[in-house]
């Protein structure tokens, strides 16, 4: 009996102390990380087209946070729910259709002689990347479109057109070379090619 | 004027996958000739069988796998393996064992891990150890003894499973008799053996020094760097000079280089690329561990030649030694730090 | 130099890795440098160097003279550009230029009339007179860019704060079948070394390194003989072994030095700058002649063509025209530069620019075109041969998966794209195209990283901007409600509507306080508040009891919202009845 106590309390007491120690390590030594909610807005492409649902990146970060699915987002697509599924540690998810395709990189375009200056889109526009007053012509600064479409809708006159950002010189880069053997593993019966 | 766009350099030297590995193989010719000249020309018959069954088993497999099989098969590596593993069992093998332990090397050992380039482990010694696990008592008692005067006919028979074995054909290969004995004979007993010539182990010597001769073709083609065979000769001899400075206790130094794998293993096995370590100084360290750890299992384990388990050991290694042996790159004042 | 001065220091550092490609050069450097005539026009882009494209100063229809100035740089790393003859400005649109992509920049196309009449000049044969700003100013303007391929604007180089105490002359050429430099070298010696002299007073330097690879031997004699002429800081003729890539600037530097460049830093950050030998002379012809940057010397070479020959070329001159002019009309590759980092170029219309060093017409049998790749072996021959020392098979491994935070920590950017590995791999893989993929790839989602960045900041700034207008809005509202509360109470007093005795009763006393009393808390909008808070909560209960059944997986963020309103209302509560008891103290 007294060898048990003995067993108990010795036990009981390096429970004690490690407790006390991991305690003790679990507040001094506390890893400062960025809150969750910026680490899901950094990864998210911040068009604030509110394809997800959430009117801007940030409250479907914090809808992410709150446990949110990660596939709600088109701009994104599939890179930025892989990441998303990295931070949070879950499955990556295939994007949601119902929220948009992923599509190539768009910027807004006015045709500026159709528009008649009722200054709609640039209410609309949710990083004032659209210029202009009333009764004037509007213009979009395509280096601060995000692509969101978002302006599209409130134009009474249809005067706003999506077009594919070009690719120019200074950023044209080469493209990952053709792997044969991967290719041919995925597609039965084409030959290697030159 | 259509212009073909390509990304430099537009000029290559061009030598080819397959070039290397038909280096390899001419290299392989002269250890191939000694093997038929001192021991039985059956190792022919043992390597047509072993390269058949390579390419009909890597075909069959790159079909499977829906690889181009003509673009593939022509790269030679499975003809490679086939060769460096009959060379490596004893001549009078069944045919069966051979043709299973080739399409276990393709198969087990190279195309489950993706094919060519992504084996983890040399295929060839993954087969030989699977096979000396399997089969222990064919993979260590069918060698012949140094001119034994058995006629083709009759090893083709015995390789067949047409004849028994007779008495007194097969032998131990002196790195085996060496150890068994060596505790109750003196060292110039054991040289008494028909096995040896004076102190060098009759045959084998021969074979050895075939193969140094393909292996320092292949250092001058350049088709590898010293460092991996001088790595596994420095390891071995290092441990041989200090645990068997007494020949009547331990098996001395040039039994150790001569009499076994060494000299194949340090030409033709450490130096396969794709499962061993990468940069010069990774190299070199592979090549010491395998040296040393086959010195280690030979002198210790259970098996009298060791350079398979020590080859796969080290290959285990391989990505951890390649880690720690990065250079430092141009204008950084240190290595190469971190994963990924 | 004096009998008894040390004999200068010529050691030299083996280049680390390198491969020794058949080098070619006989083929083009037997003749002396060529000449053609003017072509029926002229393409100049307006970008033909690193840094901010030039701006145009002419417009379509202008009379241009040679040597006249038709774009200006605009930025600090910017070059001008001249017009190369004189005569009309036809256009000013996209054209093809000499580029894998194909794609089109802006140039401007001059039509020769064939008088190649000069614009004034002014020669400064004695240069030690003017002042280094004169000299900047001049060279500034003369739209000088570094010839040797990278074609960095030389004035933004050599007016650097940073204090250089050695100025490299890169005289290595070490790709195959390029022979310009080493024609310069052998014609043009007295002049390099004239360029020499005036950068080393622009940068002070100590002293002067040239260095030149072993296979030049009449170039090397060349310079020997100018340097008995040159007059200016220590200058040493340094020679080393044939190797590729020997010539690249942070090679060369440790060639003549044993220094490293640190990564990601320029060389002046080890008090050194590095120039071509053609750059050199450009400099010199610039300065004394008063002669911009117009031409340069180009080889053209490769079997396709009869007879390979360095030609000096009108910046401008039309690669298909210029082809023509030597018998060609069909090629299959026309590669601009050497072949180990040549670049292929899409269009023959596109024009001879100024960083043009070579073009190479190959042949088939000459330069094949690679075999498909074969999977990687490892056989490490790409280790051993990188001159930076990388892992280029990890490279590649991290490039093929598109691994950008592992190819960055391979460092990727500290590869020069020399090509030594592409140009050993057994294997036929296109390591080179797979690195400058990971770069371009890299440098896509950095920029993309800024944008967003850009874009979040820009939504929040017009979110807080929005929510500061609707506050206002409200502000305003709130006052008038007051206004119209408090005119009402003094109408009709105790007359309002409520929902419970001990409501009204306060509503009654708050009434008559806000009667009497102008000033204290509302009670009126507390309540309402209170009202408006319980009512957003049952619906929020409502929302969530329903989301609970039909979408329970989102019923979180309905919970949290209910939550939400809760704790409103529990403030508004808390506050109104703070309120009710001040009133009635």
């Amino acid at each position: 009996m007294f060898i048990i106590l003995i067993a108990v309390s010795a036990l009981g007491l390096l429970a004690l102390i490690f407790g006390a120690v991991l305690g003790y390590a679990s507040v001094r030594f506390k890893p400062e990380g960025n809150p969750i909610i910026e680490q899901i807005d950094a990864i998210l492409p911040q068009t604030q087209c509110g394809q997800c649902g959430y009117p801007g990146c940030r409250p479907y970060a914090e809808a992410i946070a709150n446990g949110d699915k990660i596939n709600k987002c088109p701009p994104g697509g599939e890179s930025t729910i892989q990441a998303l599924a990295d931070l949070l540690d879950v499955e990556p998810l295939p994007l949601d259709g119902d929220h948009g395709e992923e599509k190539p990189k768009m910027v807004a375009l006015i045709r500026e002689d159709e528009c008649i200056g009722c200054t709609k889109c640039i209410q609309a526009c949710p990083v004032d990347a659209i210029l202009g007053a009333a009764k004037q012509m509007h213009t979009v600064i395509a280096d601060e479109c995000t692509g969101c479409d978002l302006c599209l809708d409130p134009c009474p006159v249809d005067c706003i057109d999506m077009v594919p950002v070009n690719t120019g010189l200074q950023d044209w880069h080469w493209q990952k070379p053709q792997d044969n053997l991967i290719a041919t593993d995925a597609q039965p019966k084409q030959e290697a090619s030159a | 004027m259509n212009l073909i766009t390509l990304s430099s350099p537009h000029h290559t030297q061009s030598t080819g996958v397959n070039k290397v590995m038909l280096q390899v193989l001419m290299a392989l010719v002269p250890g191939i000739v000694a093997l038929c000249l001192f021991f039985s020309p059956i190792y022919l018959f043992n390597l047509l069988i072993g390269c058949s069954t390579a390419l009909a088993v890597e075909a069959l497999i790159l079909r499977l796998r829906r690889c181009p099989v003509a673009f593939h098969l022509r790269d030679l590596s499975a003809l490679v393996t086939a060769v460096l593993l009959v060379i490596s069992m004893p001549p009078l093998i069944p045919w069966w064992i051979t043709v299973l332990a080739v399409s276990c090397a393709l198969l087990l050992g190279k195309h489950l891990y993706g094919g060519l380039g992504f084996n983890p482990f040399n295929p060839a010694m993954v087969a030989f150890a699977l096979m000396i696990v399997s089969f222990p008592v064919p993979m260590t008692t069918l060698w012949l003894a140094p001119n034994s005067g058995l006629d083709f006919a009759s090893a083709l028979q015995i390789v067949l499973g047409q004849t028994l074995l007779p008495d007194g054909i097969s032998s131990a290969t002196p790195l085996d008799y060496y150890k068994t004995q060596v505790g109750r004979l003196t060292a110039t007993e054991i040289y008494q053996s028909e096995l040896f010539f004076g102190i060098w182990p009759a045959g084998w010597i021969w074979v050895s020094l075939a193969y140094l001769v393909g292996g320092l073709f292949l250092l001058y083609k350049k088709v590898f760097s010293w460092h991996a065979p001088l790595g596994l000769l420095v390891g071995l001899a290092v441990l041989a000079l200090i645990f068997g400075l007494d020949p009547d206790s331990n098996t001395p130094l040039h039994l150790h280089l001569l009499a076994g794998s060494a000299i194949v293993g340090a030409f033709f096995i450490v130096t396969d690329p794709v499962s061993g370590a990468t940069s010069r100084l990774g190299k070199f360290i592979f090549g010491f561990g395998v040296g040393c750890l086959a010195y280690v299992i030979r002198t210790w384990g259970s098996y009298p030649d060791a350079i398979a388990f020590a080859v796969l050991l080290m290959n285990f290694a391989a990505p951890f030694i390649d880690h720690y042996s990065k250079p430092r790159t141009y204008g950084h004042s240190t290595r190469h730090q971190g994963y990924k | 130099m004096n009998a008894f001065s040390p004999a200068p220091n010529t050691q030299v550092w083996p280049l680390i890795g390198g491969v020794e490609p058949k080098e070619n050069k006989q083929q083009s450097n037997g003749l002396s440098i060529g000449y053609l005539p003017l072509p029926p026009f002229l393409v100049l882009p307006v970008n033909q160097h690193i840094g901010v494209a030039a701006e145009p100063l002419v417009a379509v229809g202008d009379q241009v003279l040679k040597g006249q100035l038709i774009a200006s740089s605009s930025g600090k790393i910017s070059a001008c550009l001249h017009a190369p003859t004189s005569g009309k400005v036809v256009a000013i649109e996209p054209r093809p230029v000499p580029h894998a992509s194909g794609l089109d920049s802006l140039a401007i196309i001059i039509e020769p009339d064939q008088q190649d009449q000069w614009r004034e000049q002014e020669p400064w044969p004695n240069w030690q007179q003017r002042s280094s700003e004169e000299l900047l100013a001049r060279l500034s303007e003369s739209g000088i860019v570094g010839l040797g391929g990278a074609g960095f604007p030389t004035a933004s180089k050599l007016s650097i704060d940073q204090q250089i105490h050695t100025l490299v002359v890169n005289g290595t050429e070490c790709e195959p079948y390029i022979t310009a430099d080493d024609l310069i070298m052998r014609e043009r010696a007295a002049q390099i070394l004239a360029g020499v002299a005036i950068m080393a007073k622009l940068l002070q330097v100590k002293q002067v390194l040239i260095g030149i690879e072993d296979n030049k031997p009449e170039a090397i004699a060349a310079m020997r003989a100018a340097l008995e002429h040159y007059q200016g800081p220590e200058a040493v003729i340094k020679t080393f072994p044939t190797k590729y890539p020997s010539g690249g600037e942070k090679q060369l530097i440790w060639i003549l030095t044993g220094q490293e460049v640190p990564s990601g830093r320029l060389p002046a950050d080890l008090g050194m700058v590095c120039v071509n030998v053609g750059t050199a002379a450009a400099v010199q012809q610039c300065i004394v002649d008063d002669h911009p940057l117009i031409s340069r010397i180009t080889t053209l070479t490769g079997q396709v063509l009869a007879q390979p020959r360095n030609y000096e070329l009108l910046i401008g001159t039309p690669i298909v025209w210029l082809l023509a002019q030597l018998g060609v009309t069909q090629a299959e590759r026309i590669i601009m530069g050497g072949p180990m980092m040549g670049e292929p170029l899409a269009n023959p219309q596109s024009p001879v620019v100024k960083t043009c060093n070579c073009l190479l017409l190959p042949t088939q049998q000459e330069l094949p075109l690679p075999p498909s790749a074969s999977p990687c072996i490892r056989c490490g021959f790409c280790d051993d041969v990188c001159p930076a020392s990388l892992l280029p098979q990890q490279l590649y491994y991290h490039a093929r998966s598109r691994n950008l935070e592992g190819l960055a920590q391979q460092h990727l950017f500290d590869c020069i794209e020399c090509g030594a590995c592409a140009y050993v791999c057994p294997s036929s893989i296109p390591l080179v195209q797979y690195y400058r993929y990971g770069k371009g790839e890299i440098r896509q989602e950095q920029q993309q990283q800024a944008k967003s960045e850009r874009a979040k900041v820009r939504f929040e700034n017009r979110q807080a901007r929005l929510a500061q207008e609707s506050a206002e809005k409200e502000a305003k509202r709130k006052a008038r409600a007051e206004a119209a509360a408090k005119a009402q109470a003094a109408k009709a007093a105790g007359d309002n509507s409520a929902i419970d005795q001990v409501i009204k009763a306060a509503q009654a006393k708050s009434a008559a306080a806000a009667a009497t009393k102008a000033e204290g808390p509302d009670l009126e909008a507390l309540k309402s508040a209170v009202e408006q808070a319980k009512n957003k909560l049952m619906m929020a209960e409502e929302r969530l009891a329903k989301a609970e059944q039909e979408m329970p997986e989102n019923a979180a963020a309905f919970r949290t919202a209910r939550d939400k309103f809760a704790e409103k209302l529990a403030k508004a509560e808390a506050n109104w009845q703070k309120a009710q008891q001040e009133t009635k103290t």
